[in-house]
């Protein structure tokens, strides 16, 4: 797909000149030449320009060069064959590998907007006595960098995207557990962040097990639930509506202080929550609902286990 | 359709086994507010086990049913709101607010005969 797009870009534009597509392609083939000539000089040069620019800061010295020189010699293959894929998978494969150590999109796309800077200010300096030849051998060089600055700049950006779709998925899998604890109650423990998407999965869950189980009371425990504010608040207001539609009592612990706070501040009515401060009370004042009473039997908890 | 409106006792026990017109509901709502005062009942169940949709007016129709009843000396219990229609009426912040709710028809029996002070029978 990509190669096909790319020639067309390529004939399209040889259209628009009076030169020849043969012309064309032997010029392209005396870029390449220079450049493959040039090759060692002119790596370093970006590799410097690179260090120069403070980019790539989270690599060391050796393994810019290292990888500039894979990226040139890419490069340099993508001009003179006008397919990219070869270099699509590059730049997927260096993604992956860069993306762990901090790298910025912005780095990366600055790198080849200076490869390319660094290539066009050779091509200069060596056609600079015939003006006419430069501007054919630009016509041929642009179109083909700047649509390699573009493959390598949206693989990197797709490689992150799926990176983070990836990381979704995993928080998502992160299932929330609603256990049961003694008959007819329950209790769910919250972790981590609520967006609308695991409010109403988790929503769900609840009153399924609410069914299943036949609960008539929940304790939601949101210890775990790091910040809140009106969504996720309303959210939990929500799942504690729907649980009462089914005819369960709904006790939420476990309430930071600084989340009590910000629900003060922000003016979220909890007054129709029933809220204990901890697991350990909401659990004792579930039972009292229910009617249990827990009764310590001597000192048998004290003993080891036998077996 | 009709909803045959039984009685159990001190209770009323009205059982929705398809979806209702409006009209339906309505005829629903009066059968019920007459036959509290003509039974002397001190409750009311309404079963909504087989209702897959609970929309504003049915849930307004249901709000004014439970005032209604109430006024007439008695409690109303609604029982068996599906998972999915609890979550969707939620969402339309549609709570049935002062109501009652009971998983399925044992356990608004047993809110029923809790709250209105008998021993299970």
């Amino acid at each position: 797909m990509p190669t096909k797009k790319a020639a067309n870009q390529f004939t399209s534009n040889s259209s628009l000149d009076s030169n020849t597509d043969e012309s064309r392609s032997e010029l392209l083939r005396q870029l390449v030449a220079h450049l493959r000539d040039n090759r060692t000089q002119l790596r370093q040069e970006w590799a410097r320009r690179i260090t120069e620019a403070k980019l790539l800061t989270a690599m060391s010295q050796d393994e810019i060069f290292a990888e500039a020189t894979t990226i040139y010699d890419n490069y340099v293959d993508a001009l003179q064959s006008g397919t990219f894929e070869a270099l699509q998978t590059y730049a997927r494969d260096l993604s992956e590998r860069i993306i762990p150590r901090g790298v910025e999109t912005h780095e990366v796309i600055g790198i080849v907007l200076l490869l390319r800077d660094v290539l066009a200010r050779s091509l200069f300096a060596k056609y600079q006595h015939d003006f006419a030849l430069l501007n054919r051998i630009l016509d041929a060089y642009e179109p083909a960098a700047n649509r390699i600055a573009n493959t390598v700049a949206v693989s990197f950006v797709q490689e992150r995207e799926r990176t983070i779709r990836q990381q979704q998925e995993a928080i998502r899998e992160l299932s929330t557990p609603v256990l049961q604890v003694r008959d007819r109650l329950l209790i769910l423990p919250i972790i981590g962040v609520i967006d609308p998407q695991r409010a109403r999965q988790l929503t769900e869950q609840l009153l399924r097990g609410i069914r299943t189980n036949r609960a008539k009371l929940v304790v939601i425990d949101i210890t775990g639930v790091a910040a809140m504010d009106s969504n996720v608040a309303n959210h939990l207001v929500q799942t504690v509506e729907a649980s009462r539609l089914l005819g369960a009592s709904v006790i939420v612990t476990g309430l930071s202080p600084e989340i009590a706070q910000t629900l003060v501040t922000i003016g979220v009515d909890l007054s129709k929550m029933n809220t204990v401060g901890d697991l350990q009370g909401g659990i004792e004042e579930a039972e009292r609902l229910l009617g249990y009473k827990v009764v310590p039997v001597g000192d048998a908890a004290v003993e080891p286990p036998r077996r | 359709m009709e909803v045959p409106i039984l009685k159990q006792g001190d209770f009323l026990i009205a059982t929705i086994q398809a979806a209702l017109t409006d009209a339906d509901l309505l005829k629903l709502h009066y059968a019920l507010v007459e036959q509290v005062g003509k039974h002397r009942s001190k409750g009311v169940i309404i079963d909504v086990t087989a209702l897959d949709v609970m929309d504003s007016f049915a849930t307004k129709t249901l709000r004014s049913l439970a005032h209604m009843v109430r006024l007439r000396g008695a409690e109303t219990v609604i029982c068996g709101i599906q998972p999915e229609v609890a979550f969707t009426m939620v969402q339309l912040g549609l709570t049935l607010e002062g109501i009652s709710t009971a998983l399925d028809l044992e356990e608004g029996l047993a809110l029923l005969n809790q709250s209105t002070g008998k021993r299970e029978a």
